[in-house]
């Protein structure tokens, strides 16, 4: 035993990509479409997101320190969730709605069940519909200085004209983080080239969701109304940055692709023939509630698993 | 000619450029050559030889233990000075012969059986048998039982493992540059065993200068050809590189030989040309000495039984290694002592100036699916561990683990940094351990 050196099974070399980078650069790709909302909607939107994220950290914090825990908001996954239910709140919502938004989602939703990783439901949109039912005439207030009308959405549903154009620069009411299609996209081409989302789910959704709207919008495949209801709402933002969070979506390849399936089919059914003009977000939840069942019955066959026992029996 | 892959898989810093230009260096044993009798899959040799015995070069000092087992040879002549367990560099004892190395390296004469036209499949087989060939990529898995499937007429290829994935190797590289015929001959001895099988020689798409030479080479040879497999780890594992050179898929359960195939690794195939052409039995090995911690990487033939420590003393030490890799970073194995002898199957020593892995802490899975996307068998490896953190060996089971190669893939890639791999390593050893009871 001359030299004692450090030992450990191998493999000994990682990639360089951790839950904290990873969760970062969703932060940076989700800055075009908050950067626009605020212009967009001025002043009260920056102090709801600002709300909204140091909410979700200092709640994620608290909770870990009186439980004990080790202290994670240093992986950024609060912040995550924080600027995500900001960019689903109208701009019009008073001071202590992020804040209770924001500390549902954490503790309620998150902290609860484990944690990171352990929660059954997207804690940003399980936090957006707990005030969606709590206090809906506050979250539908989408009227604003610039903004008096409905949403296009809601100009959809009830038989009115809408802009495209002006739907997907972002241009209209809604939430503060929603209107911009151009933006999230944007922030969506981030994160496909770092390779951090996947495409399966988002265009196995937005496919899935615009054979529904053309079966049964009554429009059939009218270009300017299935458009119109690809960039209204929370279509996008739903598609790219809360179907595709990593905790509440199947790990299995098969699996993504009927998550998407069923998350399309929910958006259109709860938009088409709910009450809302909106669906994205139950849509998103309840599918999320699926997602151990669905992880059950797609588990892979391994490699040489079934062709070689198939091959056996030929043979024989 | 399509490019063979396979699903899965990662590309880790290959750090080949290291070593990769340094011609093979001949070394000569210093004081005492130490011969594990495990150095190889099977039954262990049985030493022929006592303690006191004058050896020379090319003596066996033991035989082999049973059908999969293979004899082991001296490399040097000198006098045996004990059979005493010794540490390998898995870190395991094993019962070992030692030589004093005499520095006359006086040889027994090496005779081929029969001249090589006149010898049977059968012959062939022995010939390598009687050497003590055994896959030295790794497996160490004897080759004439390799070679000696149940039907021979249902051998349709015979690969070359010329791929080479692991990171910062070049042993194989450096053979197939500078030794390419004696590769190509013990292709052609191994393809002439089996009556209908064809040779490839699958080589990585990362070293153009090899598949351009051995095009070049094989360019009248109607039973073997060279096929570029892409440039990824684990290309070269014997499951995925059957799958990328022929399409056929085989599980943890079955043989090479039950697709059809059989893989030798680089060296293996030179080791059977030297047994069958010149009676030689396996005495020497191409060693990569690298690493961002070692001041000359080098490539080393070495004749098996030669501490390491004489080795990385030769190619010198640049600053202290944090830790010392016998292997490649994916597959070898850390040692804590560097007074370890080569086998038969270490093919480098890679020293790492920093040691990435020992500060890492595993966080929480946040089911990033990664680790699925990267696994070249399609497992679900968060799944596997998460049974093995549970001890729930019934869903270990039933979700396929024992179909894991233990390539690393999963724990290199995952961004919470959990021990995928040695979760699931060690659960199959337990349930291997089961399966022998």
């Amino acid at each position: 035993m001359s030299d004692m050196r450090k030992v450990s099974s191998n493999p000994h070399v990682r990639s360089k990509t951790t839950t904290s980078n990873i969760m970062m650069w969703v932060v940076i790709a989700l800055l075009p479409a908050t950067g626009f909302g605020i212009y967009n909607f001025g002043l009260n939107a920056l102090i709801t997101v600002v709300l909204s994220v140091g909410t979700a950290v200092l709640a994620e914090f608290c909770y870990e320190k009186a439980m004990k825990k080790p202290i994670t908001i240093g992986d950024f996954s609060a912040v995550v969730t924080g600027l995500l239910l900001a960019l689903n709140l109208p701009s019009t919502v008073p001071w202590w709605i992020p804040v209770l938004g924001s500390i549902f989602a954490i503790i309620m939703v998150k902290q609860i069940f484990g944690g990171l990783g352990q929660n059954f439901m997207n804690p940003a949109l399980g936090g957006r519909c707990f005030l969606m039912i709590s206090f809906p005439a506050i979250m539908t207030n989408f009227i604003t200085d610039t903004y008096t009308g409905a949403t296009p959405l809601a100009n959809l549903k009830n038989g009115v004209e809408v802009n495209v154009m002006d739907m997907i620069i972002g241009r209209t009411g809604g939430t503060i983080g929603e209107t911009s299609m151009l933006c999230i996209m944007i922030g969506a081409m981030i994160l496909f080239i770092l390779g951090i989302i996947d495409y399966v789910i988002p265009f196995t959704y937005i496919i899935t969701f615009v054979v529904f709207v053309a079966l049964f919008g009554g429009y059939g495949l009218n270009f300017s109304y299935i458009s119109a209801h690809l960039a209204g709402g929370g279509l996008m933002l739903g598609a790219f940055f809360m179907a595709t969070d990593y905790v509440t979506c199947p790990i299995t390849p098969k699996g993504k692709v009927i998550y998407g399936v069923i998350l399309g089919l929910l958006t259109g059914i709860f938009r088409i023939f709910g009450a809302n003009a909106e669906g994205v977000s139950y849509a998103i939840i309840i599918t999320n509630l699926l997602v151990p069942l669905i992880e059950k019955f797609t588990i892979p066959r391994a490699f040489g698993i079934k062709k070689a026992a198939r091959k056996e029996v030929k043979k024989a | 000619m399509a490019r063979g892959t396979f699903t899965g898989g990662i590309h880790p810093y290959e750090g080949k450029e290291l070593s990769k230009d340094k011609p093979i260096k001949i070394v000569m044993p210093k004081g005492e050559l130490v011969y594990p009798v495990s150095q190889h899959i099977g039954a262990p040799a049985k030493p022929v030889v006592r303690v006191g015995d004058h050896v020379l070069t090319g003596q066996m000092i033991a035989e082999a233990g049973g059908f999969v087992s293979a004899p082991i040879f001296a490399t040097v002549s000198g006098t045996v000075k004990a059979i005493e367990p010794r540490r390998l560099a898995t870190g395991a004892m094993c019962n070992s012969i030692i030589v004093e190395n005499d520095e006359k390296y006086e040889e027994v004469e090496f005779k081929p059986m029969k001249p090589y036209e006149e010898m049977t499949a059968q012959d062939k087989i022995d010939a390598v048998r009687n050497a003590g060939v055994v896959g030295m990529g790794g497996a160490g898995f004897p080759t004439a039982v390799k070679f000696s499937p149940k039907e021979p007429d249902r051998i349709d290829y015979v690969i070359a493992n010329c791929s080479e994935c692991e990171p910062y190797l070049t042993s194989d590289y450096r053979r197939m540059i500078e030794e390419p015929e004696l590769l190509l001959e013990g292709l052609k001895i191994a393809v002439s065993i089996f009556p209908n099988a064809r040779g490839i020689l699958a080589i990585e798409d990362n070293k153009p200068d090899a598949i351009a030479k051995f095009t070049e080479l094989t360019k009248d040879e109607d039973k073997i050809s060279v096929k570029a497999v892409k440039t990824k780890y684990p290309e070269g594992a014997e499951r995925m590189l059957i799958y990328a050179c022929t399409g056929r898929e085989i599980n943890s359960s079955m043989l090479p030989a039950d697709a059809g195939c059989i893989v030798d690794n680089v060296d293996t195939l030179c080791a059977v040309c030297r047994a069958v052409k010149e009676g030689r039995p396996l005495m020497e090995r191409i060693v990569t000495i690298t690493g961002e911690a070692v001041e000359n990487p080098q490539n080393y033939k070495v004749r098996i039984g030669t501490n390491y420590r004489e080795l990385l003393e030769d190619a010198g030490l640049k600053s202290e290694p944090a830790k010392i890799i016998s292997g490649g970073p994916m597959m070898g194995f850390a040692v804590f002592d560097l007074d370890v002898p080569t086998t038969k199957t270490a093919s480098a020593l890679t020293c790492l100036s920093s040691d990435e892995v020992s500060a890492l802490e595993p966080s929480a899975c946040i089911n990033c699916a990664r680790c699925v996307e990267v696994c070249p068998e399609r497992l679900v490896p968060k799944n596997l561990a998460d049974a093995v953190e549970h001890n729930d060996e019934k869903t270990f089971l039933a979700m396929y683990g024992m179909e894991c190669c233990e390539c690393g893939c999963c724990s290199f890639i995952c961004p919470a940094r959990r021990q995928l791999t040695q979760l699931i390593k060690g659960m199959r050893k337990i349930q291997l351990g089961k399966r022998k009871k």
